[in-house]
């Protein structure tokens, strides 16, 4: 097996034609024999209809969003993906193609991310999409790595909010071990927006805060930039793509940089990945960007057709001068963003903005109703929000999934000591009333 | 051939999906000011989104159109059954932040294929997490530094790469905070030991090898480089992205390699996508795997429900016993003193069982066959093509070469003239001006899934080029002539950015 269409007649002709005598020959004449054809320990090799039953059961090991209720969010969530979404990536054409080095071959994916670009800019309010990065997190630390280039290393210090989501400022620390820069803000839930912004000051290369952030809040951010502005730092926003169905993207309050996950565009939830990081600017800022970036231009008999541009700004060019290594993008995930924002169209995303919102509310006022445990519905919130329990949130979860068969909310107070006993709670177009009435039911049984 | 951009079929009013409606009593809407005004997407039907995506599709060219031989890219066919898996609900439809006992699943495939890459390489630790090649580089220099520092040996900070690495290499130096130091390639195409030799002092980090590098060779002097390398108190790293020529063939841990990254999306048939998403995860020897970013897949034997596979509690009561069995229970773990996670959750765990898929279907002589044709699908062409155009590095090749692209009497005619008109005979080019030691550098990679007619007819053809070359230059200067569009005007793209619609 092995996908390997060579005959033993073509076998013989092709190492005549070489002049070996055996295949082996060829990796001999420069692998060092000492080390060569070492024992390799792997199962025995099975067939596709084998393999096939082998991974049917361990996905049946699994316990799927299909099979039961599913309030999970904190970063991915579980949203209707259109049939006709998954049918355009099944087209080997864009699946088995690599990055569009050959612009004339490759004119489908570059319209594809050119489309792709147009639609993020009209959802984010922004002046410039690239074609995307690995996912909401990197798409951050790409923002902070930018945002120092801007200041060509001279500004080092970052204010980053503590609701964020806690893998994303994990990553950018990541990201940024080696670069001698000041990260602080996220280290208290008590430094709200107005305590961020006296943080910045004339050392700052830009201010990063989520809307709606981790807890699901949605933040007033107009004003923002205004005093973020003034001592010359920018304004990074990381924002969730379904929610700029209905909500103030961050174009319109004057954001420098956006960003966010993309995953909920169309994308399967996959148990973390593969997903997509959209990144977009302003113009003025474009040179400075990381990643890949389609442009329109004209082919020699004045068509219009697509290329990758300011290449100049990239790694195969600029090589140890370059401010960011990334040499692909997460093109087929970005395909299927795309395909998703057209499928929906204007109505569409802004309905299952809506759905999201009225359910999550509906959610929260019943859970609100029940003895011991608390909501907060005095601030906007999204499509999550945070409840107070009378229990762990470990017993209440296990006890959730183990008697009422339901994947109950994140457990907060493994991310924020200030949070013990609270549990975040999503709720998408996918949870139905009865989904919803079932939680609610089972949180009042499990505390009764 | 054009086809209008989405926005250009767009009508007020066209939709193409229907939703649920509204189940539940509505809300009051948050204040005027959180909301938004209007979204400017388009507006089209499900048979105009179908149609506008198929004739985009038609202008692409991919593994499954035609042949593909872009060097370093490893274009090879990607089994289908492979996307069925990783389709399958069980797995798409899970969540990252499930309890652990309700993705034993996922978390099996995980720790499987960290074992099945642990056992090809060598390694002793493997970190699905990195997202891509050029994050997986990112990683092992930041987990280089890390080893560093954590041996109060914070000086070392100046990484070796040769002068045929990818871009990458050095960018991801640059990215760690760390210096780079070029070194030069031999007449044969290996690092030159004495420019190595010249470099090393006690501020080396450590070296970055592709091997085979971008030549397509094999270094011959590994050896004596990883002893040097190591002597002098550095690690090398492996960039992996050639690890299709070496499966089965060498373990890098055993050729001194202390860590190294893998692209499954290159070596284990989990297709390139247009351009992502890949998978770079990276393998470390018992020195460097505390130091993985995380978490990765551990497993530890404890008591399972004989019927559910469920576990049992540790307080399992006397005579319960016996309604267990042994077995494996896997969890989610930090490596002690990680690096930290470079992405949220663990990895493109998609991507993951794509390769699990394919490394189960071969198995261990499979894959070694999957490198032994590789490397003769290469010679092959070589061999033939060598007569037609120079070959600097005139050896015994691994699963690339790389050609100068120009020809004899033919003066104006450039790599990327011959590249073109490759298009109009609906062959994907290979790769052009890389590496850069080679002048107009044609990187031949055919891979091992290419049967011996489809390699005869590129090495007509790209004779058949030479040929027009010298009688007819022009049509290499016009090419291409048969694709969507003719050439197109870069400078103008950058010039004049367009980088959205602009009605």
């Amino acid at each position: 097996m092995g996908y390997l269409p060579h005959t033993e007649d073509e076998l013989r002709a092709m190492l005549r034609r070489i002049g070996v005598e055996h295949a082996d020959d060829l990796l001999l004449a420069s692998v060092p024999r000492a080390y060569a054809f070492p024992e390799i320990d792997l199962p025995e090799p099975v067939s596709e209809m084998e393999i096939m039953t082998e991974l049917r059961e361990m996905s049946e090991a699994n316990t799927d969003l299909q099979r039961v209720p599913c309030f999970l969010g904190a970063g991915a969530y579980h949203h209707f993906v259109p049939s006709v979404v998954d049918h355009v990536l099944g087209r080997s054409e864009f699946y088995t193609a690599y990055t569009p080095y050959q612009p004339e071959m490759s004119q489908g994916t570059l319209q594809a991310i050119f489309e792709y670009q147009s639609m993020i800019c009209a959802l984010t309010g922004m002046e410039v999409s690239n074609a995307s990065h690995y996912d909401g997190a990197t798409a951050m630390a790409e923002a902070v790595i930018m945002a120092i280039s801007v200041w060509r290393g001279r500004r080092r210090k970052v204010v980053m909010s503590p609701t964020i989501h806690p893998e994303y400022r994990e990553t950018v620390r990541t990201y940024t071990q080696g670069m001698d820069i000041a990260i602080i803000g996220d280290y208290s839930l008590g430094n709200d927006i107005p305590a961020l912004v006296d943080m910045v000051d004339g050392d700052t290369a830009c201010l990063i805060v989520q809307n709606p952030d981790f807890l699901g809040r949605i933040l007033d951010l107009s004003g923002l930039a205004e005093r973020v502005h003034a001592h010359k730092a920018l304004l990074v926003v990381a924002c969730d793509p379904i929610s700029l169905g209905m909500l103030k993207p961050p174009g319109d309050y004057d954001a420098d940089i956006a960003l966010g996950e993309g995953q909920p565009l169309g994308n399967a939830i996959s148990y973390g990945g593969p997903y997509i990081g959209f990144f977009t600017c302003k113009k003025r800022y474009v040179r400075r960007m990381a990643g890949r970036l389609v442009g329109q231009t004209v082919d020699a008999e004045g068509k219009r057709g697509f290329v990758l541009t300011l290449a100049t700004r990239e790694q195969h060019i600029r090589r140890e001068r370059a401010t960011s290594n990334i040499c692909t993008n997460q093109a087929l995930n970005a395909l299927a963003a795309a395909v998703y924002l057209a499928a929906m169209g204007k109505s569409g995303l802004a309905q299952v903005a809506r759905l999201c919102y009225h359910k999550a509310h509906y959610a929260a006022n019943a859970i609100a109703l029940l003895d011991g445990y608390d909501v907060d519905l005095a601030v906007p919130f999204f499509r999550e929000f945070v409840v107070r329990c009378p229990i762990p949130v470990a017993d209440l979860n296990q006890d959730l999934y183990e008697s009422y068969g339901i994947l109950g909310g994140y457990d907060l107070g493994q991310v924020y000591p200030e949070l013990e006993d609270h549990m975040l709670i999503s709720v998408t177009e996918m949870n139905t009333r009865q989904e919803i009435d079932e939680l609610v039911e089972a949180l009042e049984g499990i505390v009764r | 051939m054009t086809e209008p951009i989405i926005y250009e079929l767009s009508a007020p009013g066209r939709r193409a999906v229907s939703l649920p409606v509204l189940d539940v009593a509505p809300s009051d809407l948050p204040p005027t000011m959180l909301l938004r005004d209007g979204l400017d997407l388009p507006e089209v039907s499900e048979l105009d989104l179908v149609r506008h995506y198929v004739h985009l599709s038609q202008l692409n060219h991919g593994v499954d159109v035609g042949f593909y031989p872009l060097g370093s890219c490893t274009m090879k066919y990607s089994p289908k059954v492979n996307e069925d898996a990783s389709r399958l609900s069980g797995f798409a439809a899970t969540h990252p932040y499930q309890p652990e006992e309700s993705v034993q699943g996922n978390l099996r495939l995980m720790y499987e294929l960290q074992e099945f890459l642990k056992s090809l390489s060598g390694f002793d630790g493997v970190s699905l997490q990195p997202a891509a090649g050029a994050q997986g580089e990112l990683t092992g220099v930041l987990m280089m530094r890390a080893y560093h520092q954590s041996r109060g040996d914070a000086r070392r900070n100046v990484l070796l790469i040769p002068d045929s690495a990818h871009g990458t290499n050095p960018a991801s130096t640059t990215m760690a905070g760390f210096e780079m130091v070029e070194l030069k390639s031999d007449a044969r195409g290996n690092v030159a030991l004495d420019d190595l030799a010249a470099h090393l002092s006690d501020r080396i980090a450590g070296m970055m090898l592709t091997n085979p590098n971008t030549l397509g060779l094999f270094d011959q002097n590994l050896p004596q480089v990883t002893r040097l390398v190591h002597e002098a108190g550095g690690l090398m790293y492996g960039d992996g992205a050639n690890f299709n020529a070496l499966m089965g063939v060498v373990k890098p841990a055993e050729l001194g390699f202390d860590l190294m990254h893998f692209n499954l999306h290159k070596t284990f048939s989990t297709p390139h996508g247009g351009g992502g998403p890949g998978s770079g995860p990276v393998g470390a020897t018992v020195a460097l795997a505390e130091f993985l970013p995380g978490p990765i897949v551990v497993s530890e034997t404890t008591l399972l429900d004989a019927v559910t596979g469920e576990r049992l509690p540790e307080d399992v009561v006397d005579g319960e016993q016996d309604m267990g069995v042994e077995g494996l229970w896997y969890r989610l773990w930090m490596p002690r003193r990680s690096i930290g996670r470079v992405k949220s959750f663990y990895g493109h765990f998609g991507v993951c069982v794509k390769a699990y898929t394919y490394i189960r279907m071969l198995g261990a002589a499979g894959l070694t066959d999957v490198s032994r044709m590789a490397v003769l699908n290469a010679n092959y062409l070589q061999a033939i093509l060598k007569e037609a155009y120079p070959l600097p590095y005139d050896r015994v090749c691994m699963h690339e070469f790389v050609l100068e692209g120009r020809v004899e009497g033919a003066p104006d005619v450039r790599a990327l003239d011959i590249s073109k008109r490759l298009i109009d005979f609906g062959i994907h080019p290979p790769t052009n001006y890389f590496p850069l030691i080679v002048p107009e550098a044609l990187m031949i990679e055919p891979t091992e899934t290419e049967s011996k007619q489809t390699l005869d007819h590129f090495a007509e053809t790209m004779i058949r080029i030479a040929q027009e070359a010298r009688e007819n230059p022009q049509l290499l200067h016009d090419a291409p002539v048969n694709a969507p569009v003719r050439r197109l005007d870069e400078v103008r793209a950058a010039r004049r950015l367009v980088l959205r619609w602009e009605g």
